[in-house]
This record gives structure tokens, sequence and C-alpha cells, in this order.
């Protein structure tokens, strides 16, 4: 078993306010990932659940009982750490059996489990180097070893992968994910990477300054973020924002500022009824725009200048100017364009996200 | 035309001075010249001269003849030289295991977070940046029978009845010295070893404490193992120093009483300066030098033994 529950979490650090009335329900055998940009409070509050950071107020329980008091060897918890921290003075046979040897197992089960670990991780053959003689993917498997050996309840991971080179890390990140399938051991993972936090969580918990932003399975927060910050901080290319103003003309609701004026869709239309004659944001993905001769005559169209032109094989990132907008559409490989030419885009309706302007929350 | 104007250093035919530094060789040799003359002049030449002087028979104002090793043999069986012997090594050894003691439990209570963590660092440095001279005249006055403030503080505190003679008595005499050298040298320890404990990555303690290991497992299985090349090294530096220390000896004790505290050098400086048998002091202070060499190779072998592990 291992389900963790986060009740009103809060981490003060004198006057900062670090980590800010986080509640959480991660279920046993889950696959949770914190993400959001450095500072954001998503290791301070994995460091708690560790049990290597006091909590200021609230209950952190594993399997039903608190925690809070408990150091971090009785929460019966692995982490593997951003640095590795593999014991240097150590063989990997010896960082890998450290944590059996202090719980007081036995040589037999140490060297079953830790040669198993060994295997799993395909490291059998560097048992007996220390670690400054492995390469960083080494180490990472090493660190993971000495996580498994122990068969905690609780996995924690702490911006694992971030010292690997990107193809290393992308390698690693489906061993994880492997990992994980395998032994089904609930696991809480931190990165500011959304890409690993989309492909590996069950379920994303997007935090900004300390404030749990949207906890959702990855399609959720990308199809419907809940406030423009999750909005723009999953998906790549970033979300593109444009503030319009709502009017009505005709029956049908106009959102129009500077360079831009479109037919709102009858779904955001009928979401924005209370907001005519005010500002709200618009956003859209670059992937829902299309170039708009091929696209469906009812969809809602603006023209664009084209200001530069990324050829990345399996799509065409243009970067464009919309009035006082810069925008980016992923498009086509097979769309011919150059740079200043002016292009009529057209947006699929049901991908259009409105945010109100002051909360920026989702509308 | 602009070409003209270009300016194209041309350099001259270098001359002989020139072309010679060019030479790595020569260059080498020239840039060392200077530390060589100061070493040679303030430590070969010495040393040579100490070697050459104890083999004579030579006093102050008399340069003397060659006598063979009869310094030595003389020394070999004078029973003064046998007790600073015995000295130096119980000095040496005792302190240093209490400097390092104290000094790696100061340097570990340093390496945590409190208020006033920047000032304490500094303050700790005190007894090792007054010069000495100074504070063991303080520490003489300290164990002095009459004016003694720790006679005084016993007396109240009733653990004592009468006077401690603390520099009269051999033992409370060498015991004395023993806790001013102590006292000296901690704060070296302490430095050194909390400057080696931050090199350690606080993740690394962390980790044993996932992994289940309690504070003094922690200690013992990971701090301890990768501070020891720091600790060897501090660890040498002092056993040099202590075992050739002079002045805190000097000031509280003379050697006396009744030569019982004579450490190697005190009791060469009495010898040759103080008694103007100059032949025979070298001798006593070169019999020193065997007994460094072979601790500075032990422990140079042994640092870097831990340094390969």
């Amino acid at each position: 078993m291992g389900q963790v529950v986060l009740k009103g979490i809060n981490k003060f650090y004198d006057s900062v306010h670090a980590v800010k009335d986080v509640n959480l329900q991660i279920r046993d055998k889950e696959f949770v990932v914190f993400v959001g940009p450095s500072g954001c409070g998503k290791t301070t509050t994995l460091r708690m659940i560790a049990g290597l950071e006091a909590i200021s107020s609230g209950d952190i329980s594993i399997d039903g009982s608190v925690v809070n008091g408990l150091a971090p060897m009785d929460r019966d918890i692995a982490m593997v750490f951003q640095n590795y921290a593999l014991y240097p003075h150590m063989s990997v046979y010896d960082n890998m059996a450290f944590g059996l040897k202090m719980r007081k197992f036995t040589r037999p089960e140490i060297d079953r489990r830790v040669r198993d670990a060994a295997d799993i991780l395909g490291i059998g053959e560097l048992l007996k180097r220390k670690p400054r003689q492995l390469s960083g993917g080494q180490r990472q498997r090493v660190a993971l070893g000495r996580a498994i050996v122990r068969h905690p309840r609780v996995f924690l991971f702490d911006e694992p992968l971030s010292n690997l080179d990107a193809k290393l890390r992308v390698q690693m990140r489906v061993e994880l994910k492997k990992l994980h399938l395998r032994l089904g051991t609930t696991a809480i993972y931190v990165t500011h990477d959304q890409v690993e936090a989309m492909t590996l969580g069950d379920r994303v918990v997007v935090m900004k300054d300390g404030v749990v932003q949207q906890v959702g399975e990855p399609l959720e927060l990308y199809n419907r973020p809940a406030n423009k910050f999750v909005a723009g901080f999953i998906g790549s290319p970033t979300m593109n924002f444009a503030t319009v103003t709502v009017t009505e003309a005709n029956g049908s609701l106009i959102a129009e500022n500077a360079g831009l004026r479109i037919r709102l869709p009858d779904g955001t239309a009928r979401r924005l009824r209370g907001h005519i004659g005010h500002k709200v944001t618009l956003g859209v993905r670059p992937e829902d725009l299309t170039v708009a001769g091929a696209a469906d005559p009812d969809h809602p169209c603006f023209d664009a200048v084209i200001e530069v032109v990324e050829q990345l094989g399996s799509e065409i990132l243009l970067d464009m100017k919309v009035g006082q907008d810069v925008m980016v559409a992923s498009v086509e490989p097979t769309v011919r364009v150059n740079v200043r030419d002016k292009l009529r885009l057209a947006m699929r309706p049901s991908s259009l996200h409105v945010f109100d302007v002051k909360t920026e929350e989702a509308i | 035309m602009v070409v003209a104007e270009t300016q194209v250093y041309m350099p001259q035919a270098p001359r002989t001075r020139q072309r010679l530094l060019e030479d790595e060789r020569w260059l080498a040799f020239v840039l060392l010249v200077p530390t060589m003359v100061l070493l040679g002049m303030f430590i070969a030449y010495p040393f040579v001269r100490g070697i050459l002087l104890s083999v004579t028979n030579s006093r102050v104002g008399v340069p003397g003849d060659f006598v063979g090793l009869a310094n030595y043999y003389k020394i070999w069986n004078d029973g003064i030289f046998h007790t600073s012997v015995y000295n130096t090594f119980l000095y040496t050894g005792v302190t240093t295991v209490f400097k390092l003691a104290l000094g790696l439990w100061l340097a570990l209570l340093l390496n945590r977070n409190f208020r006033g963590k920047a000032f304490t660092r500094a303050f700790i440095l005190l007894p090792f940046i007054i010069p000495t001279v100074l504070s063991t005249f303080a520490w003489k006055w300290m164990f002095d029978p009459t004016f003694s403030v720790l006679n005084w503080l016993f007396y109240h505190l009733n653990l004592i009845s009468g006077r401690i003679n603390w520099l009269g008595d051999p033992d409370l005499a060498m015991i004395s010295i023993i806790v001013v050298n102590v006292w000296r040298g901690v704060p070296f320890f302490a430095i050194s070893l909390l400057a080696g404990l931050q090199t350690i990555s606080p993740e690394l303690n962390e980790a044993a404490a996932i992994d289940g290991a309690k504070p003094r497992q922690r200690f013992w299985y990971i701090t301890w193992p990768l501070l020891l090349p720091v600790t060897m090294v501090v660890v040498l530096f002092s056993i040099i120093q202590t075992f050739a220390d002079f002045q805190i000896v000097y000031v509280m004790t003379g050697g006396g009483p009744a030569n019982a505290t004579h450490l190697f050098a005190t009791y060469a400086y009495q010898i040759g300066v103080g008694t103007g048998l100059l032949s025979e002091g070298a001798a006593i202070s070169l019999a020193m030098f065997p007994i460094l060499f072979l601790v500075v190779i032990v422990q140079l072998l042994y640092i870097r033994r831990v340094e390969v592990r």
C-alpha cells in the first residue's frame, strides 16, 4: 500500500510563505507529478513528504497514519535526488545495500535484493565500481537501484533526470515509466519540465508560488486548463494569448482588438454572454491553428504576418504578428510560406480558451 | 592608401638573452631562482650548518673542533634528554587526540544552521590569532599558585581546600601546558574540519537518513570517511607543529620544575643558547628530524591511499 494524503500543508521560511495550503490525495500505485517553475514550492512539498523538511502546519499521512513527527527513516519511503547523492566512498553494491544494512537485513537477503535490482536496471556489471567511475546515466540507475531495493511504500523523485543530456533524459523517462508499471509502487515525482510531467504522470499537480493551480490527468490539464498559468505552462510551444474586447453584432458575439476580429463560436459565446463590453484573454494553442483555406469556412479566421519560419521536419512553427500580438502557429510541413507573407489562419472552434483578465481564471 | 597606414609589427632579431628565455627549461630555472635563494638561505643553509655544528664541540665564542658523534653519544645518555623525548611524545600525542576530538565536535556544531553563525565562526578563531606568547602569559597567571583564578574558582566551588601549585608539580605542570596547547590548537582543527565538512553535500546525509541511518551511523558511515583526507592533513600539520613547539613551554614553565616539562625545542634552546653549548643544542634539535620525517612520510602515504580510494 502507498496512499499519501496531504491536508492543509503550509511551509514558512521566516516570513516567506513557500507552500500554501496544499490538499492532495495520492492513491496507491499512482504516479503523481508535481510540476511548476523554480521556486513554486514543489520540491519543498516533496521534502516535507520525505520528512527532510518540517511542516509548518497541516498533516501528511501515509496509509492512513499521520507521519508529521516521524523521522525520514520511519516513513518507509525512498527518494532519488537530483544530484543522485550516491555515497562516493562506497561501491555501487554498497550504495544499494546501505539502506538494507541499516535496517538489519540478513546478508543473503541483501545480496538477493541488490542483485535483483541490478538486473532490473541493467547495472549488474557495475556493482564493484565507485560512483565516480560511472557515467551520468549509470549513476542515475544506481540511485534508482538504491531506492527500489528497499521495496518502500512510496518513491519520491526530486528532478531525477535534470542532470542528464536530452537524449538520455528521454530514454530514462521511458524506463522510469516501465519501472513504475512493473513495480506498481506509488511515486511522487517533481520536475519543472512539463513534457516529463505529461508523459510520466497518471495525474499532474501544477504549482505556482506555493499554490496548487490545478490537479488532473495530463489531457485534462491540456484540454481544460483551470487558469491562464496552467494553460501557458502545459503544452509546447506555449499557448497564444490575446486580450480582446467582447462585443455583440447581429446576435453573435465578436472578439476584437487592434489586429484581430473574430466571430466567437457558439460554445464560447454562451460562456461570454455576461462579458459583453468587457475585456477577456483569448487563448489558442499553436497546434489548433490551421491555414484558413483548408479549414471549415465556419471557423473563426484572422490575418497574420509571418516573421519567422521554423522548420522542424514533422511540423512548421510560424512566428507571426497579429496586430500588436505575437502568436505562434504549428502547421503541416507541406505548407509553403515565406517570411513577411500575409496568411489567413483559422482556429478550431472547440479549442478556444477564454480567461478572465483580472483573475486569470478560465471562463 | 589605407594599407600603407597599417603598421605591421616586425620583431627585431631577438638578442641572446631573449632567445634564452624562449627556452622553457631556462625560463623555468630563472623563475625558480628567487624561491631557491630564499629556501637555500633560510632553510637549507641553517640545516646544513646545524648538522656541521652538531659534530663539533663548538661553544659560544669557541669555533670548536670536529668530534664526530660525541654530542649524540652524550645526549643518548642524558637523563633530561630522555625526559624531553618522552615529554614531546606525550605532549604531542595527548594534545593531538584532544584537539582532534574537540575540534571535530566544534566543527560539527558550527556546521549547523543557527543565528549568529558567521560571528561564532570568526570568534572561535580568537585563541589561534592572538600571539601565542601573550595568551600563554595570561594562562601563566591563571595557573599562578597565588593569583590563580582556577584555584579561586575551584575553592569557591568547594572542590579544593588548599592551593594547587599548578606549575610547581611535574605532573600538574605537564597537564597545564597540555591544556594551553589544546586551547590554542582547537580553533585550527575546528575551522579546517568545518571547511572539510562543508565540501560534503548535505544530500548525502539526507539520503542516509532516508536509508535508515541514525545520526551516529550517518557520522560514522558517511561524514567521517569523507572527512578523512582533510582530517589527515590537519593532524599532520598539527603533529609537526606540536612536536616542535617551543613558546608555550618556554613561557609557562621554562622546562621546569626541575626540567620535568622540557620538550625537544626548549631543551635544545636551554643547552644551545642558555648554557652556550651550541654543538650539543644542535644535536638535540637534529634528533627531532628523523622522527618528524617518518611521521610526514607515513601520513603522506596514507593520505594518498585515502584519496585514491
